[in-house]
């Protein structure tokens, strides 16, 4: 072992390096922790101005179920939502298969395309769809809203699914093909059930990104087409409101079981 | 009988028929439709005149691009790019370290802390920045907590000041830099470092000469997911700093939605474009060229 010689004056160091990354790292996700634990815990509190502990409540929960508004705006967005994830999971799921299957001439043109929407600054694209609808003469509403959520959508679905495929033995395709199945019957009957993980997994990314979007839908909504990001907005803006520590407080747990469930898909696809 | 059906060759067997290109052709349609097209209207609408009424007139002229360089404009520029440049340096100091650490870890380990990450990367940054609100504002936790403990410090008036902006944006932002420099440092060959350590590197040396460059594209990736959307983010700058420190997101969608100034919305949108496609190609170099 001719490195013997330098080795033990390294380890110290090394340790000591160890040591840092380690107490940075739960230093960071006390940062990234602490203001939403807060949230949760004071959604709890029965104290209006949220700055000391008074007692226990769950007013604040019946509060925000009797809140008009908030209700109606979270039946919005669960429409949206519903709506935008199975036109995306279908785009996203058939053009991921096609691009996979086939060699288009301008795949690569296409691929790049798909990327665009995922990488675009919301706002872009919240102001040219306005445009385009404006110019189109469609009128704003729940359509717009959920052609919006769909373009920013649909390329996660794609991705995940890509992302599935390529582990795929393209000898599943074929037996089925041999075995005289039509393309289409072999799409529906193996690939998409191999699929499926990814397909879940996705429609959970394109679910989410469109119950929590404000800056795109910002733009293209209408006064009746208001989703609960839109409406948390304007009560953000005007102060402090237990309601929000409440309604947050649901949005918090429900994206733990999401992140918890994806990676539950992620173990069942491997 | 293997030899009985002879495989077709692979490029007539994945040649796209009429079928296979109707098939794609809804989701081509979809991205030309409500991503190519609109670009391109934002463009043309960039160089037209608005109405009194707030209508758009065709009638082409520079007058937009002219305004945009007013200094009065120049200078939000300015602002939301060093807003957006500050919050891209300290997301990558913090995170950083995080990043490396979680992907150095043991499997279970580094499994566990990025689930850690994707709880905030997935909730909403409106929830997110509402809880700041509720520790910053003037009647709020860190000034009620600072009053309780007796330190006599504060009460500090945090809210609505260039502070507030930074940090709901450094919040809102910092898992989406720790996981692209994740991604580099998972895949950082071991051999390396060590190798770098037997020539003699102590650990800052080895850090900056080696696992910096070879994580660029990560750090470039963070950067572009960072960078960019703290530009135009009008949301976070609304909530946490007031009216008071407007950035150019904010401008747009006031010309949008209160000035209906739309032209000259649209050549904000323009130069925010090109802003961003030039950042693009800068990191794209930049990451492919450390990688080579």
């Amino acid at each position: 072992m001719p490195a013997s010689a330098t080795r033990p004056l390294l380890p110290s160091g090394l340790k000591l390096l160890n040591w840092f990354l380690r107490g940075w790292t739960a230093l960071v996700f006390i940062f990234l922790y602490v203001p939403i634990a807060v949230l949760v815990v004071f959604s709890f509190n029965s104290s209006r101005l949220n700055i000391v502990w008074e007692s226990f409540t769950f007013d604040w929960y019946a509060k925000l179920f009797a809140n008009g508004p908030l209700i109606k705006a979270a039946k919005n967005s669960l429409i949206i939502a519903t709506g935008s994830t199975v036109l995306s999971v279908i785009i996203g799921t058939g053009g991921a298969w096609l691009l996979h299957r086939y060699r288009y001439r301008f795949s690569q043109a296409i691929q790049t395309l798909v990327a665009i929407p995922m990488v675009m600054p919301e706002i872009l694209m919240g102001i040219s769809l306005l445009i385009l609808f404006a110019t189109i003469g469609l009128k704003l509403g729940f359509t717009t809203v959920i052609i919006g959520h769909v373009t920013f959508s649909f390329p996660f679905v794609l991705v995940a699914v890509q992302a599935r495929l390529q582990g795929l033995d393209p000898a599943l395709e074929e037996a089925a093909l041999d075995l005289g199945a039509t393309p289409l019957k072999a799409f529906w009957l193996v690939i998409v059930p191999c699929l499926k993980p990814a397909i879940i997994a996705g429609a959970l990314m394109a679910f989410t990104l469109s119950m929590d979007e404000l800056i795109v839908t910002f733009f293209i909504r209408s006064a009746s087409a208001v989703t609960l990001p839109i409406q948390v907005f304007g009560l953000a803006r005007v102060g402090l409101n237990p309601m929000l520590n409440a309604l947050s407080a649901i949005f918090i747990v429900a994206t733990v079981a999401f992140v918890l469930f994806s990676e539950y898909l992620k173990k069942l696809s491997r | 009988m293997p030899a009985a059906t002879p495989a077709l060759p692979v490029s007539d067997h994945s040649r796209p028929g009429w079928k296979a290109w109707a098939l794609l052709a809804p989701m081509v349609f979809w991205l030309l439709v409500f991503v190519v097209i609109p670009g391109i209207i934002l463009f043309v609408y960039s160089f037209c005149e608005r109405d009194e009424v707030g209508g758009v007139i065709f009638n082409f002229s520079f007058d937009n691009y002219r305004r945009v360089f007013d200094p009065v404009y120049l200078r939000i520029f300015a602002r939301s790019i060093g807003y957006a440049g500050l919050t891209t340096v300290i997301c990558v100091v913090i995170g950083y370290p995080v990043a490396y650490y979680i992907g150095r870890a043991s499997e279970e380990l580094r499994n566990r802390l990025l689930l850690l990450v994707m709880v905030p990367f997935w909730t909403s940054f409106l929830i997110r920045t509402y809880a700041w609100i509720t520790i910053l504002k003037q009647e709020g936790m860190l000034n009620s907590f600072l009053a309780a403990m007796n330190l006599g410090i504060g009460p500090f008036n945090l809210l609505y000041t260039p502070t507030a902006v930074v940090i709901g944006l450094v919040y809102a932002y910092l898992p989406f830099m720790i996981l692209p420099i994740y991604g580099s440092a998972e895949k950082l060959d071991n051999s390396l470092i060590e190798a770098a350590y037997d020539l003699g590197a102590g650990p800052i040396r080895a850090f900056s000469s080696v696992i910096v460059p070879l994580t660029m594209p990560g750090i470039a990736a963070g950067t572009l997911l960072v960078f960019v959307p703290a530009i135009g983010m009008f949301a976070i700058t609304d909530l946490m700093g007031g009216a008071k420190v407007p950035m150019i997101g904010n401008v747009i969608q006031n010309q949008f939605l209160q000035a209906r100034d739309w032209p000259f919305g649209a050549a904000l949108g323009v130069i925010f474009m090109l802003m961003f496609a030039l950042t693009y190609v800068i990191l794209q170099r930049r990451g492919s060229r450390s990688t080579a």
